[in-house]
């Protein structure tokens, strides 16, 4: 049984936002306004402060990892038996924002792992996995 | 789907049941003796975590006389494909959320 590569899998999401980063801090930082948005929480922008995120669907547990204010906030985020790390940037523009989140870290590779394996058998069904894979990388 | 999702990842979070169904994609259908001869635990162990595979759909058992054989399901790995495309898409719609939220907060 080989330990799982480090490789992981990120997503991005980018948006220019037209209002200014001291704004979408606060919708970012102040539990009311996350979860007009995103979850219910009991976050706070402290760093080692441990929160969770909850849907209907289940929760999401996480720690903050960074706070930079109207910069940067990290956190990680664990849901689904899978790790990953949430980290928002906001840069600002001349008409606004631009806001960046990447969700990186995700323990793929224990799935690719198992693609591994099912590449000897099913060469096809894996490599038109892998080019999902690619074009969502 | 989601259910589906949580299924999958906590089945294949578990290194020993990952690899029992890594050797099935590999080697194709095995009967449980094969697969704890080679697994390094103890064949109640194996069967348990055949189980916990079959549930998720990873796998599937086929009863031959006393012996029963399993197989990899491997379509049954294809929401995992998906992932990162589902959450760009949970993310780009977090951001309409919130964009509608910053007009709130102007008013």
């Amino acid at each position: 049984m080989n330990e799982a590569s480090t490789e992981t899998q990120s997503v991005v999401v980018e948006r220019d936002i037209p209002h200014p980063p001291e704004k979408i801090w606060r919708a970012l930082t102040q539990p009311h306004l996350i979860e007009e948005w995103l979850m219910k929480n009991d976050f706070k922008a402290a760093v080692d402060h441990r929160f969770s995120f909850r849907g209907d669907w289940g929760s999401v547990d996480c720690q903050v990892l960074s706070v930079e204010a109207h910069k940067t906030l990290a956190y990680t985020w664990a849901a689904f038996g899978l790790k990953s790390v949430v980290t928002w940037t906001l840069t600002p523009t001349s008409t606004g924002t631009r806001l960046r989140v990447e969700q990186s870290g995700f323990q793929l590779p224990q799935m690719r792992q198992a693609y591994q394996g099912a590449k000897a058998a099913w060469p096809g069904f894996v490599t038109k996995l892998e080019q999902v894979l690619a074009r969502a990388a | 789907m989601r259910h589906a999702h949580d299924m999958l990842f906590r089945t294949l979070a578990d290194p020993t049941r990952r690899a029992i169904f890594e050797r099935l994609c590999r080697q194709g259908e095995q009967t449980v003796g094969a697969l704890t001869a080679r697994s390094g635990v103890s064949q109640p162990a194996v069967s348990k975590h055949l189980g916990v595979l079959k549930q998720a759909g990873l796998v599937r058992d086929r009863h031959e006389g006393r012996q029963t054989h399993y197989s990899a399901q491997l379509h049954a790995l294809s929401p995992l494909i998906d992932w990162t495309r589902q959450m760009a898409g949970f993310w780009q719609n977090r951001f309409d959320h919130l964009e509608d939220l910053l007009k709130r907060m102007d008013q």
